[in-house]
């Protein structure tokens, strides 16, 4: 598993096979608390895996560390190959500059379960200003992109509006929109649903249906809605104590999970 | 005694002219310094690491704990040192001194103001700063773009507040002899003996102006939230 598919560490630049993502003996403490210890796994390129488990069981965590907005404690990430945040130098791990972190960065983008819009702008600068000042694009094109994006999301009459004229599920759709116009490569989603009311819930599933249908983009999900994990997911991963301790197919893990936490879970939530 | 209209009225030209000429010009030049220097130092405070920011916190104790008038005095001393005036070729003294009472209070006030902007900084949620990130918005931008817009907002009335101080405490300037409207009442006062109308006038002027400038502040501070 993840030795084999674990790339050379020398090796630079993006390859085009191998996996999206790369987890290598992972290790997060906060403080004395260890949350993760030598956590592996690899992601395919275009593969959406959800991943369950208890609360506190280290999977915001994970996203988190993809995102770079917590530190490695130790082991690596390779995203396309390439070293996230912490890199092998023969038997030493050596820290990134913070430019080549920036740059591989770029190809991932999240969703919080807060939204995090920022609220001195539209929404239409929410959605362009990355683009506008990360990749550059001109401005006329950032917003052609931008309309296009608010259509998907069916909110293109709002362009003008600001966030807190939205409600929650309109916010949430506005931060899908945001993250998908900077062309993530990869898209985190850290239970995006669970600050909503329940009957908006169903319009930002939707749009996540409608993005993991028509787009490429390798996902990784947390998520307590789980129909929707099971539409959308190639592969489940069952998370206790910053372990995974079940891995599956979603079809196989709703409906005949092997492990006795599993089965626990899984009847508590459904 | 007796409340002499005549006195009052012969002392608004003069107080008036000393307001807006020293009053007026040190407050508003000064805050502008105040208000940019203190979002220096509270983007400093957050941005630099930890031994720099440690002496910069402790530069802005200093500054922010020592009297105003003491402050003056030494920053007038300072210049006097400079040989005499000399070295600032044609300017006049007073012109010269009203310069240096300007930079004080600019400084002086920049370090309550940069706790002001360091609340306001404070105030905003980390989700803000990490949507930044998940974005790969530079430091820079994050700041131009998402903290500074939302940090001023919740800083301006506080800024307002301290500009309104700052307007109060012009009478100092009297001890580095800088004309400003309370010395002009004093020695107009003391000429015609009217001291109660003059210093009357000022106050009034002082009102007419802080009132409003208040006011101001709370209309701007309703248009600002969203
Ligand atoms: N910023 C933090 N500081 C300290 N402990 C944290 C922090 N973030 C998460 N933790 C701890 O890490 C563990 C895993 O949390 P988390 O990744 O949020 O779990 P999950 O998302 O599965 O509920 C929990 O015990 C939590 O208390
Ligand atoms: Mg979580």
């Amino acid at each position: 598993m993840p030795t084999e598919t674990a790339p050379d560490p020398t090796g630079a630049g993006s390859s085009e096979t191998g996996p999206r993502i790369v987890m290598e003996n992972v290790r997060k403490q906060f403080g004395k608390n260890v949350v993760l210890d030598d956590l592996n796994f690899s992601v395919d390129r275009g593969e959406r895996v959800t991943l369950i488990g208890p609360s506190g069981s280290g999977k915001t965590t994970i996203l988190r560390l993809l995102m770079t907005l917590e530190e490695l404690t130790g082991g690596y990430i390779y995203v396309d190959g390439e070293p996230l945040t912490h890199a092998k130098r023969g038997e030493r791990r050596v820290k990134l500059r913070s430019g080549e972190v920036s740059r591989i960065r770029r190809r991932i983008g999240m969703v919080f379960q807060q939204f995090n819009l920022f609220p001195n702008m539209s929404v239409l600068e929410n959605i362009t200003e990355a683009p506008i000042h990360v990749l550059g694009r001109s401005k006329d094109q950032a917003r052609a992109d931008a309309l296009d994006l608010l259509d998907q999301v069916g909110l293109k009459d709002r362009a003008q509006a600001h966030p807190t004229q939205l409600s929650g599920g309109q916010q949430q759709r506005v931060a899908i929109a945001r993250a998908l116009a900077m062309e993530p490569e990869i898209l985190l989603l850290d239970e995006v649903t669970s600050a909503l009311d329940p009957e908006l819930v169903g319009d930002v599933l939707q749009v996540l249906r409608d993005v993991a249908r028509n787009t490429d983009i390798t996902m990784l999900i947390v998520t307590h809605e789980m129909q929707f994990a099971q539409d959308v997911s190639h592969r489940v991963l069952m998370f206790d104590q910053g372990h995974i301790i079940e891995e599956a197919s979603p079809q196989v893990m709703f409906t005949a999970p092997q492990h006795e936490r599993t089965q626990q879970f899984l009847q508590a939530v459904l | 005694m007796e409340f002499d209209p005549n006195a009052a009225f012969e002392a608004v030209g003069p107080l008036l002219a000393a307001f807006l000429q020293v009053t007026l010009l040190v407050t508003v030049l000064g805050s502008i310094i105040a208000a940019a220097l203190g979002l220096v130092w509270a983007i400093g405070r957050r941005e630099l690491p930890r031994i720099p920011g440690a002496i910069l916190a402790w530069i802005l104790d200093v500054v922010r704990m020592t009297p105003l008038p003491l402050q003056l005095l030494f920053g007038m001393a300072v210049v006097t040192e400079l040989d005499g005036f000399r070295r600032f070729g044609d300017i006049e003294p007073t012109t010269l001194l009203t310069y240096l009472g300007i930079v004080v209070f600019g400084i002086h006030y920049s370090t309550y103001m940069a706790e002001s902007y360091r609340a306001g900084i404070e105030s905003i949620r980390q989700g803000q700063w990490e949507a930044a990130t998940a974005l790969s918005l530079p430091r820079r931008r994050t700041w131009r773009a998402v903290i500074i817009p939302q940090a001023l907002r919740a800083t301006l009335p506080s800024l307002g507040n301290w500009a309104i101080a700052m307007f109060k405490d012009t009478p100092f300037l009297i001890v580095i002899t800088v004309p400003e409207m309370v010395s002009e009442a004093e020695r107009i006062g003391g000429a015609s003996f009217k001291y109660t109308e003059t210093f009357a006038v000022a106050g009034l002027i002082f009102l007419a102006a802080s009132y409003p400038t208040a006011v101001l502040m709370r209309k701007l501070e309703k248009k600002l939230a969203y």
